[in-house]
């Protein structure tokens, strides 16, 4: 059996499955529900200073694909709005009833150093395993200056950090937001004001559908939408792409990072932990869901740990980050080719018109010649570029797989490639290429 | 799941002999059922159809909630749409051709679909969704409310033809209307689905004209740019044996009509003992029907094996379901006050052979389901082939100016969506003919 145990910034918990800050964890009622189903760690709702904010009627609006199976799901709910000391009493007992759990508490204040130090003394009461600054918010707070309106800005993200640190002993996690053009500059700001750990990505910006009656945005409060926080399996390519950025950048590596975007299943977190996070958060998933599917998540990826070999997530945290580089990086001279296996083929002909109308021309149809007087399919290798569209769009698993040719040429890369007018040096290349 | 008459009944679905036996999809079943099409690109299923609706982009239509236009493309090769999506066999025509079989054994539920689009759009369209081009001055006889007149009709008024559709019975729909069981086709749908088709305009129908009565072929070529006959198969074979005329011993079409034009209220009595022979769709339908009116025993008898019978296998599962046992391999001898006597038979190379043993089934009511054929009494003029009148690719008949289609030629199977094709193509015909 795998070993899930996970740290994160000195922080234990008995597998790396988090909630994140949000509305599952807004209180003691759901938490002790969730580490009741299996949940090993929590980030506690944003608490913010006296008196609690208001939130509107109407909160979440959904992206649903055709079988209302929801892929994305937006909200404009505010921080926590129960009393600070509500929320601290509830957070002791907690603690104190699961003390092998993880329990870490989400902040957020006025860029004011004692706004900050003073909420975090008050957590620091209550036992709690660290703090998690919640610089991200892109809706509602950051009209008040507060949440995103700080993370977008370097030099305020390192403040915040360093008042932080410089208030407590407790780890600080910093959690980022996707609303800015390069990860790295928050992540290295985080870094530089001491930030124990950083988790992203706090949800991205977003109107996540148009009520066409209402003609307004949704979810409408009073004929009335605004931009709210987009999340769930729809955003995780996003989170990924940035937790990867943040793994494999020389001034970040090493930090460590809790992995937040579309967690939905065991190979969803194995997908953050190979690219460098250390645990992941988990939000829209069990509120779709709800908290029961942390077993199959823990389950499944234990499950897949002793298939693979990995005894603990140590071994496999990262194990994806030196694959990940950039463009001009890959092989010029890797091919491959799509092959389809007529015995698996259901004749629906969609990799055909793909290919025929929006690609390269490249799957041939042969009338009444495939299994059972189907069509047969077949991909003209000479015409195929690899791009593998028809593999993405076959319904059927393993029908169409990519195959690499060998072709027996060198690793090149574009900075190095004959084919390139702008390459630095020349370099040699086999005759075969030209 | 495969709903039979035993299905207990339920507030939306109550126990009536006269319900569907197969109910609409809900919005959220058709929903599910929409979202396993894979939009094949030149997909199997349209060209199994013989209407050859676009079946892809009619199910995403309904994928996309888009109703109307799910309807609107169905309609505009198929007007009967609503009728085939609750008769048609799909188990041998689109269904058959599903990908989905292949990896699932689960076709998409093509049919179920295709009415729960089109019952919407009769429900809830204000307007016909097609409109007439301009008048051609045109003016074209059409003989028979069947499917395929209908169906010539529509597309004729559509091109800005003025049609009179002369029909013999009191009510138009054709087989529609008498000739299929209530358990597909509940309620007065095939007289909802007459007056939709009907609402493009510029179609007259005349009632009580029957052809050979009151109504010659010379007199309607007279009379009109050009004839199209609808005329269906109005005959029904007989078993010649003895017996055949005792009191309790009829069609099935007939026992269908009547079972059609009775209301719910007071539906025709049925026997105790019922035996049905014939092996194809109308003896399914008439055993089924016998068993939801309240027969005990209904028995379906065949003299040859269920490989052979006409019926599809899902309508044989269909009737066994229902509670009909089937009985292959008896050719009925004779009717007596015992019952219905058969010889048992047996197939050698393909030839039914009687094997001198006999078995009689006690029955007080048998109802006769061995086929139809032409009542060529009215046709003269015509050429008949194969019991059908002989048409070319053009739907022409060998009289000028006089086209065919339905039941009455042999394009297809005898079904209801292929007498719509052929309406729709000789409609297409007559146009030619009359633009030359």
């Amino acid at each position: 059996m795998a070993d899930l145990r996970s740290t994160l910034a000195g922080i234990r918990s008995p597998n790396p499955f988090w909630l994140a800050s949000a509305p599952p964890t807004d209180k003691l009622t759901n938490v002790v529900r969730a580490f009741k189903a299996g949940w090993g760690g929590v980030v506690w709702k944003t608490l913010g200073e006296d008196p609690p904010v208001v939130n509107v009627s109407s909160r979440y609006g959904a992206h649903l694909d055709n079988e209302r199976r929801l892929i994305g799901l937006n909200n404009i709910e505010l921080i926590s709005d129960r009393p600070l000391e509500v929320n601290l009493q509830e957070i002791v007992q907690v603690k104190r009833d699961w003390p092998d759990r993880a329990l870490v508490v989400s902040l957020m204040a006025r860029i004011e150093e004692e706004a900050w130090a003073g909420l975090i003394r008050k957590v620091e009461a209550t036992g709690a395993d660290g703090i998690e600054l919640n610089l991200g918010c892109p809706h509602g707070m950051c009209e008040r200056g507060m949440g995103s309106a700080t993370g977008q800005v370097p030099e305020l993200v390192e403040q915040v950090t360093r008042w932080a640190k410089a208030a407590t002993r407790m780890p600080v996690i910093v959690k980022l937001t996707p609303n800015i053009t390069n990860i790295l500059w928050s992540a290295e700001a985080a870094k530089r004001g001491g930030a124990d750990a950083v988790s992203l990505i706090n949800t991205v910006n977003s109107i996540v559908a148009v009520d066409l009656d209402a003609m307004a945005p949704t979810p409408v409060v009073d004929g009335k939408g605004s931009h709210g926080g987009y999340c769930g399996p729809a955003v995780k390519p996003i989170a990924l792409n940035m937790v990867a950025e943040i793994a494999r950048n020389p001034e970040t590596r090493g930090l460590p990072i809790s992995g937040i975007g579309g967690v939905t299943t065991w190979r969803d977190a194995a997908e953050f932990l190979a690219l460098g996070a250390t645990n992941v958060q988990v939000c829209t998933a069990a509120m779709t869901f709800g908290f029961k599917i942390v077993e199959d998540m823990i389950d499944g990826l234990s499950n897949w740990m002793d298939e693979k070999g990995y005894e603990g997530l140590d071994q496999l945290s990262g194990r994806a980050v030196r694959n990940v580089v950039n463009w001009n990086d890959l092989n010029m001279n890797f091919s491959t080719k799509a092959v389809i296996d007529p015995a698996l083929c259901i004749d629906c002909g969609r990799c055909h018109i793909v290919c025929e109308d929006t690609s390269h021309q490249a799957i041939r149809i042969d009338p009444g010649a495939g299994r059972e007087g189907h069509r047969l399919f077949t991909v003209i290798d000479a015409e195929c570029v690899g791009c593998n569209l028809c593999s993405h769009v076959c319904p059927v698993p393993d029908c169409i797989t990519m195959r690499p040719e060998e072709n027996g040429l060198p690793y090149v890369t574009w900075p190095e490639d004959a084919r390139n007018p702008l390459r630095a040096s020349p370099s040699p290349v086999p005759a075969a290429a030209e | 799941m495969t709903l039979t008459a035993d299905t207990p009944p339920t507030a939306d679905r109550p126990a009536s002999p006269y319900a569907d036996l197969t109910p609409p999809l809900t919005a959220v079943q058709a929903l599910a059922e929409a979202n396993r099409c894979l939009f094949c690109y030149d997909a199997a299923c349209v060209r199994a159809c013989p209407t050859g609706i676009d079946i892809p982009a009619f199910i995403r239509s309904i994928a996309t909630g888009n109703l109307k236009g799910a309807a609107r493309t169905i309609l505009s090769e198929n007007i009967m749409g609503g009728t085939c999506g609750r008769v048609c066999p799909t188990e041998t025509l689109c269904e058959q051709a599903c990908v989905r079989n292949t990896a699932e054994e689960r076709p998409v539920a093509i049919g179920r679909l295709q009415r729960h689009a089109t019952d919407r759009l009769l429900a809830t369209a204000a307007a016909h969704p097609f409109a007439r081009a301009d008048s051609t001055g045109k003016r074209v006889a059409v003989v028979g409310a069947g499917p395929a007149g209908l169906s010539c009709a529509h597309r004729l008024a559509m091109m800005g033809h003025a049609v009179t559709v002369f029909e013999a019975k009191p009510k138009a729909g054709g087989l529609n209307e008498y000739g299929l069981a209530p358990y597909k086709m509940a309620d007065d749908f095939a007289q909802r689905e007459v007056a939709f088709i009907l609402g493009i305009g510029g179609i007259t129908v005349e009632h009580g004209r029957r052809l050979g009565a009151d109504l010659s072929l010379e007199e309607l070529c007279a009379g009109h740019d050009a004839v199209f006959l609808g005329v269906g198969l109005g005959g029904n074979n007989r078993l010649n044996i003895p017996g055949e005329e005792r009191a309790g011993v009829e069609d099935a079409t007939a026992f269908i009509e009547r079972v059609r034009q009775a209301t719910p209220e007071a539906p025709p009595a049925v026997g105790r003992r019922v035996v049905v022979i014939g092996g194809g769709n109308t003896a399914v339908d008439a055993a089924i029907q016998a068993k939801r009116l309240g027969a005990e025993e209904v028995t379906l008898a065949y003299r040859r094996g269920r490989a052979q019978m006409g019926a599809t296998a899902w309508e044989q599962e269909l009737a066994q379901t229902n509670g009909v046992t089937l009985r292959t391999f008896a050719a009925p001898v004779a009717i007596g006050d015992e019952g219905v006597t058969f010889e048992r038979t047996r197939l050698e190379e393909g030839r039914l052979v009687g094997t001198g043993e006999t078995l009689t089934i006690a029955a007080d009511q048998v109802l006769k389901a061995v086929g139809q054929m032409l009542a060529r009494k009215s046709l003269a003029g015509l050429e008949i082939a194969g019991g059908k009148i002989a048409v070319d690719a053009e739907y022409r008949t060998a009289l000028a100016g006089v086209f065919a289609g339905g039941d009455c030629v042999a394009t297809g199977e005898d079904l209801t969506v292929q007498s719509v094709q052929d309406g729709k193509l000789a409609a297409l015909a007559i146009h030619r003919h009359l633009s030359a």
